[in-house]
């Protein structure tokens, strides 16, 4: 299982760096978002709730860019088929794909969020803004990857797959945006970071727990064919 | 199931729903502070509880259809999906109505158990597009039932995560004993039991269609089999196809 997996998470990631193709179009996406969102909001620095939500946002909808890209190489080129005629259970392709899909997101943002800071942030980024923010979006990235690896592979066999997994997606996701936007407000206050919310770190943990195990229960009936 | 017992259920269920409002009209007494509007709360909740659960039981037939690979799970699923969204759709909008009248907002976005069934509601609209942009009907079955039984799950879960942004204004119904005084909890139980039976009902009937749908269409093809074996292909339709022989 493990070998399995390494052997597709180095496919996936030499496969994005020989063409890169999804990271660099997801961290383009994040910065446009954050231009879009100076002028939509006219405003020059954002703190508290505000910034919480324009950060949360921009990462979703850039997530969303990558969760469309997934499973389209393995679609097109026949990767499936390749895969299943592999005797290797069929779970570690989603462990591989959502350790992908993490790796993606987290590669984008430690571009996003510093870019996210020298453009809109009111507070400066400190060590413990900093902690606050990569803890809180260590936990969101769990439940992103998760759950945009299982919309992704729902929605590839469809015909109208871009337009399905933003449909499926964004609701599903709903109780980890609350939870990001909820664990990052009191890190962007404006006067000084707050304590972490304990309970919000609870949710998004249990959501991501929950949702980990449902698609690994899952995720076997979408590879059958 | 067909001719008298669906009869009897129908019966059956127009009888608790009379009696369920008759009960909430006359018998329940009025509410203090918000009049004859809180009557509504008789028809609002009781289509809630039964809405979501209707999700939650398409879900276990889901979970049923992928075990068995029975292709009649996945119609109950269907089924009820469809009719849980045609409640879901009612939910809202007797919501809305009551919000409008006792808090003075179409909409309240501070609400929790509000927001949570929008955001379950809008989940479960994607549940026949999905079906319909998938061409092969085993494979839209399956992944149909991958999508019922997470979003079954995704119901409870989304209920607490948004619960959890505590607020105060939407009543909960059972919380405490003195919420709802003895005239009024059996007003609302009966209204319960009734919506409950409306949603049974109308899930026989639709799957009484569905079988009698199948049975019709293999008929047809067992007419024109001889004559002409690319039979014309009955409109294109979201719901499973049932395969009857």
């Amino acid at each position: 299982m493990s070998r399995a997996v390494g052997a597709l998470l180095r496919k996936e990631l030499r496969l994005e760096l020989r063409t890169p193709q999804v990271i660099p179009a997801m961290a383009l996406f994040s910065i446009t978002t954050l231009v879009v969102f100076h002028f939509a909001l006219q405003a020059n620095a954002v703190d508290g709730p505000l910034a919480a939500g324009v950060l949360t946002v921009t990462l979703l909808f850039s997530a969303i860019l990558g969760v469309n890209r997934l499973f389209v190489a393995d679609q097109e080129e026949d990767g499936f088929d390749g895969f299943l005629l592999a005797p290797v259970d069929r779970t570690a392709m989603l462990v591989a794909k959502a350790l992908s899909l993490g790796t993606f997101l987290v590669v984008l943002e430690v571009i996003a969020v510093p870019a996210f800071a020298l453009a809109l942030l009111e507070p400066a980024l400190d060590g413990e803004v900093l902690a606050k923010t990569a803890l809180t979006l260590a936990l969101a990235d769990v439940g992103i990857a998760v759950v945009g690896t299982l919309v992704g592979a729902l929605a590839v066999q469809t015909r109208a797959r871009d337009l399905i997994v933003p449909l499926i997606a964004l609701p599903l996701l709903l109780p980890v945006v609350i939870g990001t936007a909820k664990l990052l407000a009191p890190a962007f206050a404006a006067g000084g970071a707050g304590a972490l919310p304990g309970r919000w770190l609870a949710i998004v943990g249990l959501y991501d727990l929950v949702f980990g195990l449902l698609a690994y229960a899952v995720f076997d009936f979408l590879l059958e064919d | 199931m067909h001719g008298s017992r669906l009869r009897t259920l129908s019966a059956l269920t127009a009888v608790t729903l009379t009696a369920g409002y008759a009960l909430a009209a006359f018998v329940a007494p009025m509410d203090a502070d918000q009049g004859f509007m809180q009557k509504i709360f008789y028809l609002h909740v009781p289509m809630a509880i039964v809405a979501l659960c209707g999700f939650v039981f398409g879900g276990i037939c889901a979970v049923a259809h992928l075990r068995t690979g029975d292709s009649r799970w996945d119609l109950r699923a269907y089924v009820a999906i469809h009719q849980s969204l045609i409640l879901g759709a009612g939910v809202l909008l007797t919501g809305s109505i009551w919000a409008r009248a006792s808090w003075g907002h179409w909409w309240v976005w501070d609400e929790p158990t509000l927001v949570s069934f929008l955001i379950i509601f809008l989940l479960y609209a994607t549940y026949t597009p999905l079906r319909f942009s998938i061409e092969d009907r085993e494979k839209q079955a399956r992944y149909a039932s991958v999508f019922a039984i997470t979003a079954g799950a995704f119901v409870p879960l989304n209920f607490m995560a948004v619960r959890a942004a505590t607020s105060l204004v939407h009543p909960r119904t059972f919380d405490s004993a003195d919420n709802l005084p003895g005239a009024m909890r059996s007003a609302f139980l009966v209204c319960l039991l009734g919506m409950a039976l409306l949603y049974v009902t109308l899930w026989k009937y639709e799957m009484a269609s569905k079988h009698t749908t199948a049975q019709l269409r293999a008929l047809k093809r067992k007419l024109t089999a001889d004559t002409d074996p690319h039979a014309p292909r009955s409109r294109r339709s979201a719901a499973p196809e049932l395969q009857v022989r």
